[in-house]
């Protein structure tokens, strides 16, 4: 195997291993989306005509919710860089014969399968609250690998900005910055029938809107998978460059060290 | 063969000149020591060995390979104990040895067994399963310096191994490095900005100031080079006229390097003993309040002064990090 899977799957297990340390992370992974879903779901549960084409709204809500928990998790995933560096844990990695590649891709990927795991949950619950996935068995593939590519964009993202600013403030402003304005930018918690034209046009480049798109797709039609393809291949594109960004704000910290 | 050779080293960060022509090398299982106050390169120095940092010129060999041009045959020869701890904190010291092996290729029981010994040789044998979050300041440099070491490099960088541990974790950490010297049969370049503990510690000592190598040699030659003594007059009070007791003292003949360090005086002379009385009066003449006096054969102290021209402890003091930050 190539040294840079090797060091990647080594520094995911760490990361995915101290996270499971944290009981309140934990439970605030498993609780928040489920929050999420039940009072949205129950907000507007009445308005019949946000749902699109879906039987209910928690149908239509609950794709959407998977994505924005994805995406949310994606922009807060430069924090733990920002640890990492305080801590001088990429020093000691850089000073031993470690893959610089490794030491960002993994939390790039420490992101999209934490997103998958929240994504298992929220369709559960959702089951449990009626929701029928009509993509059958693919609808459930398509949904996770929509959440995360989704979440991988944005911990691209996110780890460049934490390796240009390595200040947690800053990163914080930011992450609050990126998360609220895309969330509303896209059909998470309406159909895209009822936006305001011009938001309609911006949605149509919100990477958060692809993965909703697919996901929502493979969940409240199942078929039609064409459209969610290009989504998905959009999404892959994204992480592609959110992750070269990541690494290029790495070689700039390398230099300035 | 030298483990270490520096030829002209130079790095330059906005408006500070780090490094500005560092020259020395460390023959193969010494123990070296890079003395210097706060700011003067040492870190530096060190983040260029170990290929942290690139030079902006000059040449540096760890181990026989060029740090610019071979930095990975570098990083696998070679242990860092930064001065910030670099452990994860997360996870266990168990956990963060073995990441540390299996970066450098170790792997399966070799790993493990390897990872059991070095527990052990730092004492952390009964703490090794708990998150390194609960470790004391002492225990977590042991546990640096147990992964800087897991894959038996041949160099061992310390950078400012006893920063920050109180005097009885410094104590200790002083009789690990003298035992890792001898057991792990290294090469050890050590920073310190405690006088003492190069001493203590280094078999040759290069005291940096300003980016430059001052002087070099083994701890006694260097005090050797320094003839006669040294005398301290601590005044039992100044009224601010500090400045008028050094010149006091200055103007005697034979008295050398007066310096102020808090309310002692400092001289070098020839001789103590003749030195005191005539030191004593002249002081007293002036109406200077004399609380006690001692002589010392010289010190690295005195070494630093008489080769930079400035006082150890104020130049230290001048160059603090605001907070606790990175020393460049």
């Amino acid at each position: 195997m190539p040294q840079v899977l090797r060091h990647t799957g080594w520094m995911i297990v760490r990361q995915a291993r101290n996270l499971m340390r944290e009981p309140v992370w934990i439970a605030m992974m498993v609780i928040q989306p489920m929050i999420w879903l039940l009072l949205y779901g129950q907000l507007f549960s009445k308005v019949t005509s946000l749902r699109g084409g879906a039987s209910s709204y928690i149908e239509f809500l609950t794709p959407g919710i998977v994505c924005m928990n994805a995406f949310f998790g994606g922009t807060w995933s430069g924090m733990a860089m920002i640890s990492d560096l305080d801590r001088h844990v990429v020093d000691r990695f850089l000073a031993a014969p470690a893959s610089r590649l490794a030491i960002v891709l993994s939390q790039v990927a420490r992101a999209g399968i934490t997103a998958i795991l929240q994504a298992l949950i929220l369709l559960l619950v959702g089951l449990a609250l009626g929701v029928r996935v009509h993509g059958g068995v693919p609808g459930w593939l398509v949904v996770c690998v929509a959440s995360a590519l989704l979440a991988m964009v944005f911990s691209g993202f996110s780890n460049g900005v934490a390796l240009l600013l390595r200040r947690e403030a800053s990163m914080i402003a930011t992450a609050n910055f990126v998360g609220l304005p895309l969330m509303f930018l896209s059909s998470i918690l309406l159909a895209t029938a009822l936006m305001p034209g011009w938001i309609k046009q911006i949605s149509r480049f919100n990477p958060v809107n692809w993965g909703v798109n697919a996901a929502r797709n493979a969940v409240v039609v199942g078929g039609d998978w064409g459209p969610t393809g290009v989504f998905l291949l959009l999404l892959v594109a994204a992480t592609a460059a959110t992750s070269a960004f990541a690494t290029w704000t790495f070689r700039a910290y390398q230099r300035s060290i | 063969m030298d483990a270490i050779v520096a030829e002209s080293l130079t790095k330059r960060y906005k408006a500070v000149q780090a490094l500005d022509g560092v020259s020395f090398s460390v023959r193969d299982g010494e123990v070296f020591a890079l003395l210097g106050p706060n700011g003067a390169g040492k870190s530096t120095t060190v983040r260029v060995l170990t290929t942290l940092t690139r030079p902006d010129s000059g040449r540096a060999l760890v181990a026989g390979e060029d740090v610019v041009r071979h930095p990975n045959r570098v990083r696998q020869t070679i242990g860092y104990v930064a001065q910030d701890s670099g452990v994860d904190w997360e996870a266990t010291g168990r956990e963060n040895i073995l990441l540390q092996g299996r970066i450098h290729g170790m792997a399966g029981r070799p790993l493990h067994a390897r990872v059991d010994e070095l527990l052990e040789l730092v004492g952390l044998d009964n703490a090794a399963d708990r998150v390194a979050r609960g470790y004391s300041g002492g225990m977590k440099r042991r546990l640096d310096i147990a992964i800087g070491l897991v894959h038996k490099p041949r160099v061992l960088f310390l950078d400012e191994p006893t920063t920050g541990l109180d005097p009885e974790a410094r104590a200790a950490m002083w009789v690990e490095v003298e035992r890792l010297a001898h057991q792990e049969n290294l090469t050890i370049l050590l920073t310190t900005h405690y006088l003492e503990e190069a001493d203590r510690l280094a078999e040759r000592v290069a005291i940096v100031s300003r980016g430059k190598i001052v002087v070099e040699g083994t701890p006694e030659d260097l005090k050797a080079g320094l003839r006669g003594e040294s005398v301290s007059v601590e005044l039992r009070e100044s009224d601010g006229r500090l400045g008028e007791a050094v010149q006091v003292v200055q103007a005697l003949d034979g008295a050398d390097e007066v310096h102020v360090d808090g309310r002692v005086v400092r001289a070098r002379v020839p001789n103590g003993a003749q030195a005191i009385p005539i030191i004593l009066s002249a002081l007293d003449g002036r109406g200077f309040p004399v609380a006690s006096v001692t002589t010392a054969r010289p010190s690295l102290d005195d070494v630093y002064l008489h080769y930079t021209g400035r006082d150890f402890a104020a130049e230290d003091e001048e160059h603090k990090p605001a907070e606790k930050g990175r020393e460049r």
